[in-house]
């Protein structure tokens, strides 16, 4: 199956913007090149500012601007989108209900060579405990572009978790803000994930219907506002519902499930980090295997709960 | 646009409504903080802010970010005085959904450009506005970020700075609020960020020290930042917290503190007399 970049989604996707929307500006905080937001200023060198390394003031000039009336992109790493500048999201962007959409990327573990301080695991997390906040979390580089486009459309702050490598494409139609999508169809089990774990999720179908389990998948393409009446309807649907995330289990789609179905009786498990933070490695297919984070895990945490 | 000695009056009158906003009923306020930008926020929305009080989103205004936000009541009184809202308003702050808020909120109060309350960040949004200025070509308009010294510890005012000279935004004027004293007490003791004026230089600004309590200085300042091209201004104010209540000048206690009914009575009787000299 081709794999496409979300980064490339994400800065074609601005650069479109750009041209249908005069008030778009992007800021940058030297990587660029890596958000591909550099392509932004290729095209519209006025509208684009380079920051330098200095996060905080990105998110706070951006706020300036957002404040102007201007719709503001700002990118960076995952971890230091939602770390570094935490603060001057919550107190100035979320609290005033600010148009800063931020693009946090190479997140998750996808960032397998740099190791722990580049590799967001509590970032969707953070992003989703600030009010006033939506969390995209688009499934592939398709899904990303819509993604980019809804947010415009939102009053407010906006934070899209993008991942740094090619991913297959699995969505199509519509991106609807705050619900869940349905990828693949099934009736005994239904796996949720989002992001880099969509693959696996699809692989952990493939291999659960050879052992005789029909196992839905379900997209979590938007973690805030979480689509709770979502998973409570789907609990009616199927027998066991699995999560699946590139993420810590806390504070992630693993808790956000639990939690909607707190009063219903059908069972869930999870497959996420476990509280820890990544590691070097020289791929993100070892990585993940290293934090559990596979189909094999999908699927025998889906059988388990099966028998 | 007021002139000097309307100004002066504004700025007791800014005074008086902030301690009558503190009032004696035990609830704290950031009344040292307040007293000492009085004039400067008078010389801002008496003379020298282009706004429309009645009409906040006026897209040909001026832009003031209150960097130091702890001290808001002195820009509510402020705004109130000019309009933005009936004085009644200010009696009401802090109270539960009260349109005034601990520390200015965009949302809840018009005219009042971005929240801040979280040291170190007044500047950056100041830089965004001055950026969207430019780029929309509103080339007459400025932006005023007034910050405090203590705050002229946080990292962030300096990655600002930074940026106002990488980006050459002339249209934006900061000023230090530099009244010696922190909550903790006098800045040289407990954490020292001076030579502000060799810092501010060091990082390519224009700096234009003054006595933040002489009208016909600020305006001076604010005159001669407008001449200047390419670069932008901090206008470094040298205030005392607290100014115009005797027992509340330089007191550390004042940074946010409650009024005895005895201290009120005294405060409101000592801006009175300065307010009817000056009428």
């Amino acid at each position: 199956m081709e794999r496409s970049s979300q980064r490339l989604a994400y800065g074609e996707t601005i650069v479109a913007l750009g041209a249908e929307n005069p008030n778009v500006v992007v800021l940058e905080a030297d990587l660029g090149k890596s958000t591909m937001s550099a392509m932004f200023q290729e095209a519209y060198p006025d509208r684009y500012f380079e920051m330098g390394i200095a996060e905080a003031n990105m998110i706070s000039t951006a706020a300036g601007l957002a404040a102007s009336g201007k719709i503001a992109f700002c990118s960076t790493f995952a971890v230091f989108a939602s770390g570094r500048a935490y603060d001057q999201i919550r107190q100035v962007v979320a609290i005033g209900k600010l148009n800063v959409k931020i693009c946090g990327s190479s997140s998750g573990l996808s960032d397998f060579g740099d190791g722990s301080t580049h590799q967001a695991v509590e970032d969707v997390a953070i992003m989703s405990a600030i009010p006033n906040m939506t969390v995209f979390t688009p499934a592939d580089a398709d899904e990303t572009r819509r993604a980019v486009r809804a947010a415009v459309a939102i009053d407010g702050p906006v934070y899209i978790r993008v991942v740094r490598n090619d991913m297959p494409t699995y969505t199509k139609g519509e991106f609807v803000p705050g619900k869940l999508s349905e990828l693949r169809p099934g009736d005994d089990a239904a796996i949720v994930a989002y992001g880099a774990m969509i693959e696996a999720a699809m692989n952990a179908a493939t291999i659960l219907e050879t052992k005789g389990i029909s196992a839905r998948v379900i997209n979590a393409g938007t973690m805030k506002p979480f689509d709770t009446a979502g998973i409570i309807a789907l609990s009616k649907q199927v027998k066991a519902i699995v999560t699946a995330e590139d993420h810590s289990r806390i504070g992630g789609l693993a808790a956000q499930v639990a939690f909607a179905l707190r009063q219903s009786g059908t069972p869930m498990d999870y497959v996420a980090i476990e509280d820890k933070f990544g590691q070097s490695a020289h791929s993100v297919k070892e990585l993940m295997e290293h934090y559990g984070l596979t189909d094999t895990a999908i699927v025998n945490k889906t059988m388990a709960l099966s028998r | 646009m007021q002139n000097a000695n309307e100004i002066r009056l504004l700025a007791n009158k800014i005074r008086r409504d902030v301690v009558e906003m503190i009032g004696f009923k035990g609830q704290v306020g950031h009344l040292g903080g307040s007293c000492s930008s009085a004039e400067i926020v008078a010389a801002l929305y008496g003379s020298r802010l282009r706004f429309k009080h009645d009409d906040p989103q006026w897209d040909g205004r001026d832009k003031f970010i209150y960097s130091k936000g702890h001290a808001a009541i002195a820009q509510y009184a402020a705004m109130a005085e000019v309009g933005y809202f009936p004085r009644e308003e200010l009696w009401k702050a802090k109270e539960l959904g009260a349109m005034l808020q601990g520390h200015p909120d965009r949302l809840k109060t018009p005219g009042i450009e971005a929240g801040t309350g979280s040291l170190g960040q007044g500047l950056s949004i100041a830089v965004g506005m001055s950026l969207s200025m430019k780029l929309d070509g509103h080339h007459d308009n400025k932006v005023y970020c007034i910050m405090g010294d203590g705050e002229m510890a946080e990292g962030q005012i300096w990655e600002a700075a930074m940026a106002a000279v990488n980006y050459k935004l002339d249209n934006l004027v900061g000023i230090v609020d530099r009244n010696a004293l922190q909550a903790t007490g006098f800045i040289e003791e407990r954490f020292n960020t001076n030579p502000l004026g060799k810092k501010w230089v060091g990082f390519g600004w224009h700096v234009i020290e003054i006595e933040g309590h002489d009208v016909d200085a600020i305006l001076a300042a604010f005159d001669e930042a407008a001449t200047v091209k390419g670069v932008p201004t901090v206008i470094i104010a040298n205030t005392v917290k607290g100014k115009g209540i005797s027992f509340a000048e330089n007191q550390v206690s004042f940074h946010n503190g409650a009024l005895t009914k005895e201290q009120y009575d005294i405060a409101l009787a000592e801006l009175d007399e300065k307010i009817d000299a000056m009428s």
